[in-house]
């Protein structure tokens, strides 16, 4: 790791006569009371691929939203192809040749592929008509053109995620955009998917094309970017030629301070594992779906006592009903589920008793399952704990109980702000997860279900979280990681199973599986269905 | 087999197609409203309303066609407040809709009084003289029916309002406001506009169908609407938000209300009462058969916020 101590701004400066594509200068932009951009400044060359990168909350996506006319800015000026500009609308934007694809897709899911590239610009035939076929020639033609590997008459809601963000480029490149800005875009990809979508960046960029990727990958800053602006609070820190600089050099600007890739992890001694009993056994297990097919089929399951098991996998592969049968909110259709060698009726097995029996649960979605936001943290620290002695006297809460319990929580895991009374959405992100992890961890657990436990948390608070789960799996807990980042299974996990079409495709022991082997089984259907 | 031939006259067909107008033209309307993504739940006061300005139009100046532009004026208008209070209020549409539908009611009431000196019925009203077009109005059964313009003038707007939705850009781009207007928005689309124009085109067309409630009758009596707006809803649901399957769904229900009138002519041992609920049941059966397999548009009913 590069020592570089200086918290000051980096700038390289480039060449006076060089003129830029987009040029911001001192934007801001205040939402409440609080600056989402403060004095951001931006520099990008055309033909260049540019990464803006920095931590969840860095300001990142509001800066280009500004840029793409949804946001008007409060402060700052803009200047496309050296000429000032203003945007009202993203119409604007998109009529300087402005594209954007959004972290959560824009599409309109009832469309077809064609009809959703069109909307807004039409293609009219007898003044009122819309002119399907000539959209759909049109929309195949660009396919063709740029590679994307698209069916025009494809209904919207039927592609893959992949397909959709195709889509989203296309929708771009018939509005004529010479400006590309994507917002995350590999988030929820495989390696595979990544990978193609970096080859079609690349050729764009090559036709003269002028690409911002906001992300927080820096794998992918180095492999794909030209240069980066680096965004911390709000604020660009940073601006530099990709060629020059390292991973651990951009981690320091966007974080403030050195940061620790590895997890201090102690490897499982070999051959341990098998010796250990089981704490999570489930075999045979059949789910059904909301949409109605078995999102689960036949899945099979082991995780040992004090280990990190690993599920990776595109979502929608069963992930889900795993997780709400494995703590009892739904009930599967047949198998079986053995907690520390005991059988349990599925079919009566409610959330409590699975509480009871010692499973937690950090849920993929914290605001919907994981916190009552309007209640106070102390009151969400202690859910679903509420009638334990500790906490109650006869029919009556024992608050004294509680605000002195929730005080030890705040300060163990470092909530931030430290005042147990607000209520929990006016927490951060990454502090909301942390309350959260706390009421989880504190229970002592012996089985932990941790689904996506560090989505939308800053780097900071990822490091913590994953500092907790290992402390939790090395005094004996037995864990279930389901993550979108592959990195994160890869890094925990002591073992990884590959979840695909509601069935375990594979099983690898952790350092055994390379990502790019993990990816190609995660989405091995995903794959028969492009070239299909 | 001798009762089923009695229910199965030549005047159930016509009586069915009778019936079934007001809901279609009301199915129509609260399915492009929706399909916008504003739920319109205000069309039962629409029709009222529609209703008893086309009467008003028809009775002060004698012209039927005055009395059409009169009602079609009136359900605009009561659209519009419900188009401002959901789309630039954002208010709760249900709401809105149920305010619009009492508000009709007690109108209606107050100006029945204070122009026709009634409770009850205004005053008679002249129908349209019948259209005798060659050849439709000789067609065996239906001529009769097909030689008043106003069914004309539902038939067209069925595939009119289908090819509307599905053929034109507006069409295209009222769908991709009511499934997700923030894409709408980054599109460069009006998201208000789309919908103040759905919402508006909702009451012409529902007005349309409580003008063919007071023309059938001659006349406005109090409440004539009668819950036709509801069962529409339920005809749009039950058409998945097709305009050409809701009028389809309309003419179901129409059948339905039809052979009930029949089974009550026939003298049966069964109280009149029950007979009479038999439509009311089969919306209930329908909506519970089709509602959870129905997908409405996404953002059906959500107010849209700019950020």
């Amino acid at each position: 790791m590069t020592s570089l101590t200086s918290d000051e701004p980096l700038i390289i400066h480039m060449s006076d006569k060089e003129t830029f594509e987009i040029e911001l200068r001192g934007m801001s932009k205040k939402f409440g009371g609080l600056y989402a951009n403060r004095d951001a400044t931006l520099s990008v060359k055309k033909g260049e691929i540019h990464a803006l990168v920095g931590e969840n909350g860095a300001g990142k996506t509001t800066l280009m939203k500004l840029l793409y006319g949804m946001y008007r800015p409060d402060g700052g000026e803009m200047l496309l192809r050296s000429k000032q500009v203003r945007f009202d609308s993203p119409a604007g934007a998109i009529a300087a040749r402005i594209g954007m694809v959004h972290q959560h897709f824009m599409l309109v899911k009832t469309l077809t592929v064609a009809e959703n590239v069109v909307l807004g610009q039409e293609i009219v035939k007898a003044g009122i008509f819309l002119d399907s076929s000539l959209a759909e020639a049109e929309t195949a033609l660009l396919i063709k053109k740029f590679n994307l590997a698209l069916d025009p008459k494809a209904l919207a809601a039927n592609l893959s995620v992949g397909e959709q963000q195709r889509l989203e480029i296309l929708k771009i490149l018939y509005r004529k955009a010479d400006i590309l800005i994507l917002d995350e875009p590999t988030a929820v990809l495989t390696p595979q998917e990544t990978a193609g979508l970096f080859a079609i960046l690349k050729s764009l960029r090559d036709e003269g094309k002028t690409i911002v990727l906001i992300t927080h990958k820096l794998k992918e800053v180095i492999s794909i970017s030209d240069s980066v602006t680096v965004m911390r609070q709000g604020r660009t820190v940073g601006s530099v030629k990709t060629a020059g600089t390292s991973e651990s050099q951009l981690a320091q600007l966007m974080v403030g301070r050195p940061v620790v890739f590895e997890v201090g992890k102690k490897p499982l001694p070999a051959g341990e594992l098998e010796t250990r009993p089981a704490v999570l056994e489930i075999s045979g297990l059949k789910a059904r779906s909301t949409k109605g097919h078995y999102a689960l089929d036949g899945f099979e399951l082991v995780v040992k006592k004090g280990e990190i098991f690993g599920i990776a996998g595109v979502e929608g592969n069963g992930q889900s009903e795993l997780i709400e049968i494995i703590t009892g909110l739904k009930k599967p259709q047949a198998g079986t589920m053995k907690l520390n060698g005991e059988l349990l009726g599925l079919a009566n097995a409610s959330p409590r008793l699975l509480f009871d029996k010692g499973v937690a649960h950090i849920p993929e979605d914290r605001h919907k399952r994981g916190l009552v936001l309007d209640y106070s943290v102390a009151d969400n620290l202690v859910l679903g704990r509420h009638r334990e002695k500790t906490f109650s006297r006869p029919a009556l809460i024992n608050f004294d109980a509680i605000n002195d319990f929730a005080g030890k929580m705040t300060t163990a895991f470092n909530i931030q702000p430290q005042r147990f009374e607000l209520p929990a959405r006016s927490l951060s992100g990454g502090n909301q997860q942390k309350v959260v992890v706390a009421r989880e961890f504190s229970r002592q657990p012996k089985l932990l279900i941790a689904s996506q436990p560090t989505r939308g948390v800053d780097v900071g608070a990822i490091e913590f979280i994953h500092k907790k789960i290992i402390e939790a799996r090395d005094a004996g807990c037995a864990v279930l990681l389901l993550s979108a980042e592959l990195s994160e299974i890869m890094s925990l996990s002591d073992r990884i199973g590959v979840i695909y079409r509601g069935r375990v495709a594979g099983i690898f022991s952790s350092g055994e599986a390379t990502e790019e082997q993990l990816g190609l089984l995660m989405m091995s259907g995903a794959e028969k269905r492009l070239k299909a | 087999m001798d009762a089923l031939s009695q229910i199965f006259t030549l005047s159930l067909l016509t009586q069915t197609v009778r019936i079934s107008v007001p809901y279609a033209l009301a199915a129509l309307g609260a399915t492009i409203s929706e399909l916008g993504g504003v739920v319109n739940i205000g069309i039962e006061g629409i029709i009222l309303t529609g209703a008893f300005c086309s009467v008003l139009g028809n009775y002060y100046s004698g012209n039927p066609w005055v009395g059409i532009a009169a009602g079609v004026a009136g359900g605009v208008a009561v659209a519009l407040i419900h188009a401002v209070v959901s789309i630039k209020f954002r208010a709760n549409q249900i709401i809105s809709g149920l305010a619009i539908n009492i508000l009709a009611v007690g109108a209606t009431k107050f100006f029945l009084k204070f122009f026709f000196h009634s409770s009850s019925n205004s005053g008679r009203i002249s129908a349209f003289s019948k259209w005798d077009i060659p050849l439709i109005s000789k067609i065996p059964l239906f001529g009769d029916l097909l030689s008043n313009p106003l069914i004309l003038l539902a038939i067209f707007l069925v595939a009119a309002a289908y090819v509307f939705v599905y053929k034109t850009v507006f069409g295209l781009r009222l769908r991709a406001v009511g499934e997700n207007p923030e894409c709408a928005d980054t599109l460069g689309i009006n998201v208000f506009l789309t919908r103040y124009a759905a919402v508006l085109i909702s009451g012409a067309l529902a007005a349309l169908g409580g003008v063919w409630l007071a023309y059938d009758q001659h006349q406005f009596t109090d409440g004539m609407s009668g819950g036709r707006g509801y069962i529409a809803l339920t005809a749009m649901i039950f058409g998945k938000w097709n305009p050409l399957l809701a009028a389809l769904a309309a003419l179901f229900f129409g059948f339905a209300e039809a052979a009930q009138i029949q089974l009550q002519t026939m003298g049966l041992d069964i109280p009149v009462q029950f007979i009479q609920m038999i439509p009311y049941l089969l919306t209930i059966i329908v909506l519970a058969g089709t509602f959870s397999k129905a997908a409405s548009p996404s953002a059906d009913g959500v107010p849209y916020e700019k950020e």
